[in-house]
């Protein structure tokens, strides 16, 4: 049984594989052989990790409710019992930090899994097909594009009405046009080639040549765009909740939190400069996290 | 069947290929035989790949006709064209998906086709061009050239075709992996009683391999030789005669006299 495990791993490892399942672990292997060997990398996968696990466990972690008030306790400074302090309700501000990662991942995913999609099936049938479909997907695209993102989203809420669900789909919906771009020109490199010719020759349907063979190649450069953006989508979160337009109080998101904290800047500057170095630190690790897998995932990394 | 024997499975007759304002291909006519290995040969740009794709449906055919088993192709191929016909591409390292193993790239002719017995049927083709299952679970980019042109040939051989559109299959590989692919087309064609439409502009290379061999000018039709026609230099026609020169390789002095 040992031999069969070790050999399977050997063959992982050797890069020659005998399963699809090995090959597949194989390539993931060989990843994570490139991410190791960029700090960087690894600092923002940690960070994107830790955010992950704090989201997870985040009733485990926190030593209290994050919406227990306690009105004897105002805006106490950091200590051993409160490491981050209390808030001007007497809540204590690493509980809703370590609550607030929550609605961060909260936003960051659903908004991937809005607009990454939609972006990468406009942009790969767009670049593929070509013709008239190109040039009408492509001009939606240029007009969402030429409106500056966190006002358009910030027209949005206010038409839907301001609540954290709205402005994930807001957004969302402002999010959409850069993975266009990104998977157009994915797709528009291989539409002439020689594999893509080959499938087209055996009578392969369109759909099928998008879905299966265009689309993959799409996902890289696109993994890689979603990562760099989740920093730009949780800075807009961050303000619409700032702006009072996104998360609605006393729900414990950073934004709104950096909000209340910014009356208190000057008796008590923990109150906001806590969520605020929580924004920084997993937006860093996105981008951080966003540069290496552009190292590693950059298909023209391999001959 | 019988009626594949009789007539031509394959035949070109006034194929014109234009792309916006350029014309790759003029009025070319010709019938590829039962059985047989039909060359193809030119310089670049002669129009010779452009006649392979508009056989296949990868370039439009702007005047004539293609014909398969006596019946004009039309702009959407049948099953049956599909089945029976099938390409090698020039390049291995561009026509192979650089992100699916063998075996899914093998498996893509057989689900589109729908036929069943998959991995029987990959076994046998990658065991057919001298390769064996522990090549299935590799990405391209761990093969080399002649490795990768020979998976190219097993998916091509796949859906047990007649007709291989064999485009230049060759010119990319070192000399060595050429003489190797090579013998192994010949093989093929004769176990598996293959038609190949040969695409080359090595002259050594169609001699070897056709049997008849049509020599292409600026997308028009220059002259039609047999092989040993072509292997012992009688050609009629100026054209064939540089060409047969050119591939003796370089020798100072003939294209000043040529020109002159």
């Amino acid at each position: 049984m040992t031999d069969i495990s070790t050999g399977a791993f050997e063959r992982i490892r050797t890069g020659l594989p005998s399963s699809p399942g090995e090959a597949r672990l194989a390539q993931a292997w060989r990843g994570w052989q490139l991410l190791r060997a960029s700090p960087a990398a690894l600092t923002g996968l940690a960070i994107i990790l830790a955010l992950l696990l704090v989201a997870l466990f985040a009733p485990q972690l926190a030593p209290e409710t994050p919406y227990g008030q306690a009105l004897d306790r105002q805006l106490v400074p950091p200590s051993w019992d409160h490491p981050f302090g209390t808030d001007e309700f007497g809540r204590d501000v690493l509980s809703r930090v370590i609550n607030g990662a929550r609605y961060t991942l909260y936003i960051v995913v659903l908004v991937a899994v809005i607009a990454a999609p939609v972006g990468l099936l406009v942009g790969a049938s767009s670049g593929y097909l070509g013709g008239w479909i190109d040039t009408l997907f492509m001009r939606i695209t240029d007009i969402a594009l030429a409106f500056p993102r966190l006002i358009l989203a910030l027209a949005f809420v206010t038409a839907f009405g301001p609540g954290l669900n709205n402005a994930i789909i807001a957004i969302a919906l402002t999010g959409w046009p850069p993975y266009v771009r990104i998977a157009r020109a994915e797709a528009l490199t291989m539409r002439k080639s020689d594999y893509i010719a080959a499938v087209e020759l055996m009578g392969a349907s369109r759909l099928r040549i998008i879905l299966v063979h265009v689309v993959p190649l799409c996902l890289p450069s696109l993994f890689v765009r979603m990562t760099l953006d989740m920093a730009g989508v949780i800075l807009i979160a961050a303000g619409l909740g700032f702006l009072g337009l996104g998360a609605q109080p006393p729900a414990a998101e950073w934004g709104v939190m950096l909000s209340n904290g910014k009356e208190y800047l000057l008796s008590g500057w923990w109150v906001a400069t806590f969520p605020g170095l929580a924004i920084f630190f997993v937006c860093m690790g996105f981008n951080l996290l966003g540069d290496g897998l552009r190292d590693i995932l950059d298909p023209r990394h391999e001959a | 069947m019988d009626n594949g024997m009789t007539q031509a499975p394959l035949s070109v007759a006034g194929l014109g290929v234009e792309f916006s304002d350029f014309r790759a291909v003029r009025d070319v006519s010709f019938d590829v035989r039962h059985g047989e290995s039909f060359g193809l040969v030119g310089e670049s740009g002669s129009g010779k790949s452009t006649i392979l794709r508009a056989i296949g449906g990868l370039a439009p055919i702007s005047h004539g006709t293609v014909r398969f088993r006596g019946e004009p192709v039309r702009a959407t191929r049948s099953r049956a064209f599909r089945r029976a016909v099938q390409m090698v591409f020039q390049d291995p390292y561009g026509s192979l998906h650089p992100r699916q193993t063998v075996e899914r790239q093998l498996s893509e002719p057989i689900r589109i086709l729908g036929l069943d017995d998959r991995m029987d049927r990959i076994r046998q083709a990658i065991e057919q061009v001298g390769l064996n299952a522990s090549f299935l679970y590799r990405f391209p980019h761990q093969l080399s050239g002649g490795q990768r042109q020979r998976i190219a040939i097993a998916r091509a051989l796949l859906v047990q075709p007649e007709i291989l559109l064999l485009d230049e299959p060759t010119s990319a590989l070192d000399v060595s992996v050429q003489a190797e692919v090579l013998n192994l087309l010949m093989d093929l064609r004769e176990t598996r009683g293959l038609t190949y439409l040969f695409v080359s502009h090595d002259l050594a290379v169609v001699g070897a391999m056709c049997e008849r061999i049509l020599v292409m000018r600026n997308g028009e039709a220059v002259e039609l030789l047999t092989g040993d026609q072509m292997r012992s230099g009688r050609v009629s026609t100026d054209y064939a005669r540089q060409l047969l020169r050119a591939s003796e390789g370089y020798q100072p002095g003939i294209t000043r006299r040529e020109a002159g």
